[in-house]
């Protein structure tokens, strides 16, 4: 896993509540066994219209608009399971991911690629998607060892939240597997006391 | 303090806990599919770390399964690859696979508590979002990632930090025509999609106690559509009597000793949750989605709210209906009843009981997907299926199916489909596609109508 650390870049506002893991990546393109190329498909049938073409309005076909930020709105991630919206995230070129929720399974999923779900409030959230939408060109800092998000040039900033284990894990660029493997001992003493019931 | 279920199950299953940090958990059965285990399994082949318990594993392939001719080679190239990858890496690690044909073959939310590997007290998980259907047994189940897939793969266990606790109590006597189907998304339509966002939920009252473990396996199943990683019920002895005797089921005096753990496990009357809701059973009906998420749903006498917000002038745009109108008396051209949600025995019950004497309406095309094997043999033997023949339904092989649109059976574009899974997202049943989520009765009424009806007034 990449490490992270801080990050100061451009943001792209998805203007959007509710974003589910199928319009971030749909079922149809899960079929393949590898993690590459998820990029390609990401928001599918928003970017593209049903004949192939390009959807112009759609935010990410916005030429003025780029960056490895990406601002969305309430509730993002919901749905399924699928690690694939994660993957086609960072495929994509995505590093942080702002909004003011997001559903759980997609937060631990983005974690655990190196993608940093950032929290904020509402009024935040609402902020920085209007600060961006009328300056494509506004700068985000986003600094995951001072927990903090804030404007460039402005003194707009908020504390976000990360559990200290996965902020460790970012910053140092470990998994949860190599962890996991260092406690066997511990896990297959606790087998023979699962036995008693 | 008093316990509850989820904390007596939960701790139970600690390993250690990290200082200022997560918890390793220990987990007792893992349930994999093809769609979201080969790259789990990659990443320990590359990193040269074997499969720690794969007695503990068992595999099924379901989500791309085509549901017709199952028994010729899979025509999609993709979809054959990817289930001959389940099998390879299943065989190369010495897990059970259940693979297409095998009489035990079904979604992987069906076939495991059909073949009593789902048990109460246990933990379980999948990498697939519904795995919270196992909390009707007094379980906790949930959905992961494919990297926590692979992080049981290499010790059974994972790191997660203990979520809040959620009660939402039904009491009350649920009227004629209303289904657990109706209980969960009326639940969900009042609450919303992220009401249950870090919390796991427990289901009480005596609606859920009254109910089959069909209905209640219904209702867990779309826990994680108000934002809750997984929903559970108290075991009873309607739990016990559903899992006594099955292929996994502990036997004889093993057994008898498990009824009496499983009985410490519901939650102590002085337990207290971070967060309840009540609701009367009296006040539920027939359910509907309007929208593309499954909190926008009304009672079939009910009216599109008013809302006027961004995301909800989207949703509606989508669907093509207007704020303030009604969904009774639209005409429907398609229904499918299926999916981990409602494709059990009942629900075909159900739908058989409502369709017996009468006739698909011409222009609907009607789906009837059964959950598992098990469940398609069953049709047969009682005689369900001979009712859907006669009624012009045609039913199909298990699997996943337009569900989520992986294989063949797709939706077409700017359709309708009545539907008894559990998600109306954009395009989940297929580019394009619209979807209305409802309980197997009602889907069976819309089949037979060709329009949605308000089944009611036909059951009064
Ligand atoms: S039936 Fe639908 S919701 Fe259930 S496991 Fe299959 S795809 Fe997921």
């Amino acid at each position: 896993m990449e490490k992270f650390k801080t990050l100061t870049a451009t943001a792209i506002p998805l203007d959007i509540e509710n974003v589910d893991t199928d319009q971030i990546i749909p079922a149809r393109f899960l079929k393949v066994t590898n993690r590459d190329g998820f990029g390609q498909n990401l928001f599918r049938d928003w970017r593209f219209q049903k004949d192939g073409s390009v959807n112009t309005n759609f935010v990410l076909n916005q030429p003025q608009f780029d960056g490895p930020i990406l601002v969305a709105g309430d509730n993002f991630g919901c749905g399924s399971s699928r690690e694939h919206a994660a993957w086609a995230l960072t495929d994509y070129g995505f590093k942080v991911i702002v909004s003011s929720f997001f559903a759980d399974i997609f937060k631990g999923n983005a974690l655990n690629n190196g993608l940093l779900p950032v929290q904020v409030s509402p009024e935040f959230l609402k902020e920085l998607m209007t600060t961006i939408q009328a300056d494509p060109r506004t700068k985000i800092t986003v600094d995951l060892e001072a927990q903090t998000i804030g404007v460039d040039g402005s003194n707009h900033s908020e504390a976000f939240e990360i559990d200290a284990y996965k902020k460790t894990c970012m910053i140092n660029g470990y998994d949860d597997i190599d962890y996991l493997l260092s406690k066997k001992e511990t896990i297959e003493a606790f087998e023979k006391t699962l036995q008693a019931y | 303090m008093g316990k509850t279920l989820f904390d007596k199950v939960w701790d139970a299953h600690v390993v250690d806990t990290i200082d200022n940090g997560p918890q390793i958990l220990y987990i007792d059965k893992h349930l994999i599919h093809e769609v979201t285990s080969p790259q789990a399994f990659n990443e320990l082949e590359e990193r040269n770390i074997p499969v720690f318990r794969p007695d503990q594993i068992v595999a099924t392939a379901d989500h791309n399964t085509p549901t017709i001719n199952q028994h010729l080679p899979i025509k999609d190239e993709l979809s054959r690859k990817q289930l001959e990858q389940l099998s390879e890496n299943c065989k190369k690690n010495n897990i059970t696979l259940y693979e297409l044909g095998h009489k035990y073959n079904g979604i992987v939310h069906v076939m495991a508590p059909e073949l009593g590997i789902t048990q109460p007290g246990m933990t379980i998980v999948c990498g697939d979002s519904h795995t919270s259907t196992h909390g009707a047994f007094g379980t906790i189940a949930f959905g992961i990632g494919t990297s926590q897939v692979a992080q049981v793969f290499a010790s059974q266990c994972l790191l997660l930090t203990k979520p809040k606790s959620l009660r939402v109590s039904v009491n009350g006597k649920l009227k004629n025509g209303v289904l657990p189907k109706d209980v969960i998304l009326y639940i969900i339509s009042k609450i919303g999609t992220n009401a249950g966002t870090g919390f796991f939920c427990e289901y009480a009252g005596d609606v859920f106690e009254n109910m089959s473990m069909e209905g209640r396996m219904t209702v867990c199943n779309m826990s994680i559509e108000m934002g809750a990683r997984g929903g559970m019920i108290a075991p009873d002895e309607t739990t016990f009597e559903y899992v006594k005797g099955r292929k996994f089921a502990p036997k004889g005096e093993a057994f008898d000793k498990k009824v009496v753990y499983w009985k410490t496990l519901p939650t102590d009357n002085n337990a207290v949750f971070d967060k309840e809701y009540h609701f009367d059973a009296e006040d539920i009906e027939p359910m509907l989605t309007y929208g593309t998420n499954p909190g926008m749903g009304i009672k079939i006498s009910e009216f599109i709210p008013e809302t006027s917000d961004a995301s909800f002038e989207k949703a509606l745009d989508y669907m093509n209906f207007k704020k303030g109108e009604t969904l009774i008396d639209k005409p429907i051209n398609f229904v499918f009843i299926g999916s981990c949600t409602n494709s059990r025995i009942e629900d075909f019950r159900i739908a058989a009981n409502y369709i017996k004497g009468k006739q698909k309406a011409d222009n609907v095309t009607a789906w009837l997907v059964p959950g598992s094997k098990q469940v398609e043999a069953q049709i047969i033997e009682e005689g369900l299926k001979a009712i859907f023949d006669d009624a012009g339904f045609e039913l199909r092989q298990p699997g996943c199916s337009a569900c989520l649109a992986m294989n063949d059976d797709k939706i077409p574009q700017g359709e309708y489909c009545v539907s008894t899974s559990n998600r109306n997202f954009e395009g989940r049943q297929g580019q394009g596609a619209r979807t209305i989520l409802a309980s197997p009765l009602m889907a069976a009424a819309t089949a037979v109508e060709g329009k949605i009806i308000d089944i009611t007034k036909q059951l009064n």
